[in-house]
C-alpha cells in the first residue's frame, strides 16, 4: 500500500506532448475525435475518454519573461492535465456498478470489464475528466497506469517527460517537493508561481498536483472543485419530504372526497 | 481532362481560372476555425473558454424516462391508497396498469441508454447508498416486483376466482406500489440534483419535490383520461398544480448565475412552458371545475388533464437541456 501522486510542473513543460502520445502507446488508447479548432497548437481540448494526458497550450498577450524576452512575442504555458484521483472523487461514490474502485496505489481506477456505460460518473467529476466513448459505449479515464504500478514501473507519461515536468511518487513526498519548488522559483522572481493542491475543499485534495504561474483558472482548474456528494443531504431530505407530501396528499384526497364520484 | 478526379467536378478545368480562384478561397475559408480573432485565456474566461465539466452523455431515453418513472410512480401511489381506502377497483385497476406500464418501459428506456446495454445487470451486484442512481435501481426494482406481484394476483383472481394467493399478491404488491412508487416519483430530482452540473446542484433540494409534483401531475392526469373523474383525483391534481406553481415562481424569482439556463435561452423558455402547463394552467381549470357542473366541469378537469401530462413531459425535457447549457457555460 502506497499513495502514489503525479506531480506536473508546468514551468517545465515543453509542449511536446510525448506523455499523450507514450499514454495512448502504452493503455492502447484510440485515436482522439480531432479536428481543427484553431486554439494554439491544442486540438484535443479536454480530457476524455481517449484523452488521458491532455497538454494545455495557455497563450496570452505579450508578456515580458514569459515567452521570451521580445516584447512582441505571445506569451506561452504549456500544463499537462490528467485525472486527479481525488481523495473524495465524484466518479468513485457516483458508480452504480462497482466499476470505480480505489486501488491499492490509492488511485482511482475503472474497470473496463464491469462498467456497463451508464455514463452517471460523466456528471460527477469536478474536474470534467471522463466522458462516455461513442464508439466502445463505455467510460473511460486515466488508469493512473496501474498495470505498471503492480510491476513496480512508473505511468508511461512520467516515463517518458524530457524534462521531469511530471514527476511520480509518494504523496507526501510530492506535495513538499512541489512547496520546494514554488519557493525556488519565487526566490528567482517568478512570482506568480503557485502550487495547485485543492486540499481544502470538497475533494480534500488530488493525487495529482500542479504547479503553474498565473491563476489556476487561466487552465481550466477550479478554484472550488465540489464533489457533489455534498448535495446527498439536501436532495434526500426533499426526497423523503415529497414522499411524505404524496402519501399525505393521496391519503387527503381519496378520504377527504369519500369516493365520490363526479 | 481525364486526369481530373471524378470527386471534385466542381474543379473542371472548362471553369475559367477566375471561377476557379472563388472556388478555392471558399473551400479556404470553410477552414477558419470558428472562432477567429486572438483566442482568449482569463480567469474569467478560463482555458479559451472551454467549459470546465462535461455535459451529460444521456440521451433521449432518459428524459422519457423521467416522465414515465415519474406518472408510473405517481399511479403506483394512487393504485396503493384507492386500495387501501377501498375506492373503485376500476381505478386500482388502470392504476395498477399505469404502474405496470411504467415498470416495464423503464427499465427498458435506461437500458436502451447504456452505452452497453447488455451489461445491465452489473448494477445489481452492488448498492451504494451514495449513488442515488444505484439506490434508483433498487428502487425501480422493488416497484417492479410491488406491481408484478399485483398484476399477477389480479389476473389469478380473474382466472380462478378469489383465493388467498391471488388476495397476498394483489394486497402486497399494491402495499409495494405505494412504498416504492412514493421515491420512484422523487428519487430522479437527487439524481440530476447530485450532479456537478451547476444549474441541477443548485436546486438539489428542490428537484425532488418538484419531480414528484410533476409524476402526480403526470399520473393523476392520465387516470382521468383513461375516464375516472373522481373528486379524488381533481384534489390530487389541484394539489400537484398548486406545488409546481410554487416551483415555477421560485425558479423565476432565483437570482444566481447558476440558474441562468432555467431562465434565459430556449432552455429557459421550455422551463417555463412545461411550468406554466404544470402550474397555473391545470389549477386554474380545476379550480373553474368545482365552480361549475356536468359536462363543461368534466371538460375544464380533461384540459387541465391534457395540460398537466404535457407539461410534466415538457419539464422533463427541459430539465436534461438546462443541464447541458449549464455544463457548457460552466467556468472555473
Amino acid at each position: 500500500m502506497r499513495t502514489s501522486a503525479f506531480l506536473t510542473d508546468s514551468t517545465l513543460c515543453i509542449g511536446c506532448k510525448a506523455c499523450e502520445v507514450a499514454c495512448k502507446e502504452w493503455n492502447d488508447v484510440p485515436a482522439d475525435f480531432v479536428e481543427w479548432k484553431g486554439l494554439s497548437y491544442d486540438n484535443t481540448q479536454a480530457l476524455g475518454a481517449r484523452t488521458w494526458r491532455h497538454v494545455k497550450f495557455v497563450e496570452g498577450l505579450p508578456e515580458i519573461g514569459k515567452g521570451g524576452n521580445d516584447p512582441s512575442a505571445f506569451s506561452w504555458s504549456f500544463s499537462s492535465d490528467v485525472c486527479k484521483h481525488c481523495e473524495v472523487a465524484g466518479c468513485l461514490e457516483a458508480c452504480p456498478t462497482g466499476a470505480l474502485v480505489r486501488t491499492e496505489f490509492d488511485s482511482v481506477y475503472l474497470q473496463p470489464d464491469v462498467c456497463n456505460g451508464c455514463a452517471y460518473c460523466v456528471v460527477s467529476c469536478p474536474f470534467g475528466v471522463l466522458s462516455r466513448d461513442s464508439d466502445d459505449g463505455r467510460a473511460f479515464k486515466c488508469t493512473f497506469c496501474y498495470d505498471r504500478q503492480k510491476a513496480d514501473l512508473m505511468p508511461a507519461c512520467a516515463k517518458v517527460c524530457p524534462t521531469e515536468s511530471i514527476q511520480f511518487g509518494e504523496l507526501d513526498d510530492l506535495r513538499q517537493r512541489a512547496q520546494e519548488r514554488m519557493t525556488e522559483l519565487q526566490d528567482r522572481g517568478v512570482t506568480d508561481a503557485r502550487v495547485y493542491d485543492p486540499v481544502d475543499t470538497s475533494v480534500q485534495g488530488t493525487h495529482a498536483i500542479f504547479i503553474f504561474r498565473g491563476d489556476e483558472r487561466m487552465y481550466n482548474l477550479p478554484r472550488d472543485p465540489e464533489v457533489p456528494t455534498q448535495y446527498l443531504k439536501r436532495a434526500w431530505t426533499s426526497a423523503a419530504i415529497a414522499a411524505g407530501a404524496m402519501l399525505a396528499g393521496t391519503l387527503l384526497a381519496f378520504l377527504g372526497s369519500g369516493g365520490k364520484k363526479l | 481532362m481525364s486526369d481530373v478526379p471524378a470527386l471534385r467536378p466542381e474543379f473542371s478545368p472548362e471553369l475559367d481560372k477566375e471561377q476557379r480562384l472563388i472556388l478555392i478561397e471558399r473551400e479556404a475559408k470553410a477552414m477558419l476555425p470558428a472562432a477567429t480573432g486572438l483566442p482568449e485565456i482569463s480567469a474569467a474566461t478560463g482555458y479559451y473558454g472551454l467549459p470546465v465539466i462535461k455535459e451529460p452523455s444521456w440521451s433521449w431515453e432518459i428524459p422519457l424516462y423521467f416522465f414515465i418513472g415519474g406518472a408510473a410512480g405517481a399511479a403506483g401511489v394512487i393504485e396503493g391508497v384507492a386500495r387501501l381506502t377501498g375506492d373503485s377497483p376500476k381505478l386500482v385497476r388502470d392504476a395498477r396498469r399505469i404502474a405496470m406500464a411504467g415498470s416495464v418501459l423503464s427499465p427498458a428506456l435506461l437500458i436502451s441508454d447504456l452505452g452497453r446495454p447488455a451489461r445491465f445487470l452489473a448494477m445489481l451486484r452492488v448498492f451504494k447508498p451514495q449513488s442515488p442512481m444505484s439506490v434508483g435501481v433498487w428502487i425501480l426494482m422493488g416497484f417492479g416486483a410491488g406491481t408484478s406481484a399485483a398484476t399477477l394476483g389480479s389476473w389469478l383472481r380473474e382466472r380462478s376466482g378469489e383465493s388467498a394467493l391471488a388476495r397476498f399478491l394483489e394486497t402486497a404488491g399494491d402495499v409495494g406500489a405505494l412504498l416504492f412508487g412514493m421515491p420512484l416519483a422523487s428519487y430522479t430530482g437527487a439524481l440530476i440534483g447530485v450532479t456537478v452540473i451547476p444549474a441541477w446542484n443548485r436546486n438539489a433540494g428542490m428537484l425532488p419535490l418538484h419531480f414528484a409534483a410533476s409524476g402526480v401531475n403526470s399520473g393523476a392526469g392520465l387516470l382521468e383520461l383513461a375516464g375516472h373523474q373522481s373528486r379524488a383525483l381533481n384534489w390530487l391534481g389541484m394539489g400537484a398544480a398548486a406545488v409546481e406553481t410554487g416551483m415555477g415562481a421560485s425558479i423565476e424569482l432565483e437570482k444566481h448565475p447558476a440558474v441562468d439556463p432555467l431562465k434565459h435561452g430556449p432552455s429557459g423558455w421550455l422551463i417555463r412552458v412545461g411550468g406554466v402547463l404544470s402550474g397555473p394552467i391545470p389549477l386554474a381549470l380545476r379550480a373553474m371545475s368545482l365552480f361549475t357542473s356536468g359536462k363543461r366541469a368534466a371538460k375544464f378537469r380533461k384540459y387541465a388533464a391534457v395540460s398537466s401530462v404535457v407539461g410534466s413531459a415538457v419539464t422533463r425535457v427541459a430539465w436534461i437541456q438546462a443541464g447541458h447549457v449549464s455544463a457548457r457555460e460552466a467556468r472555473p
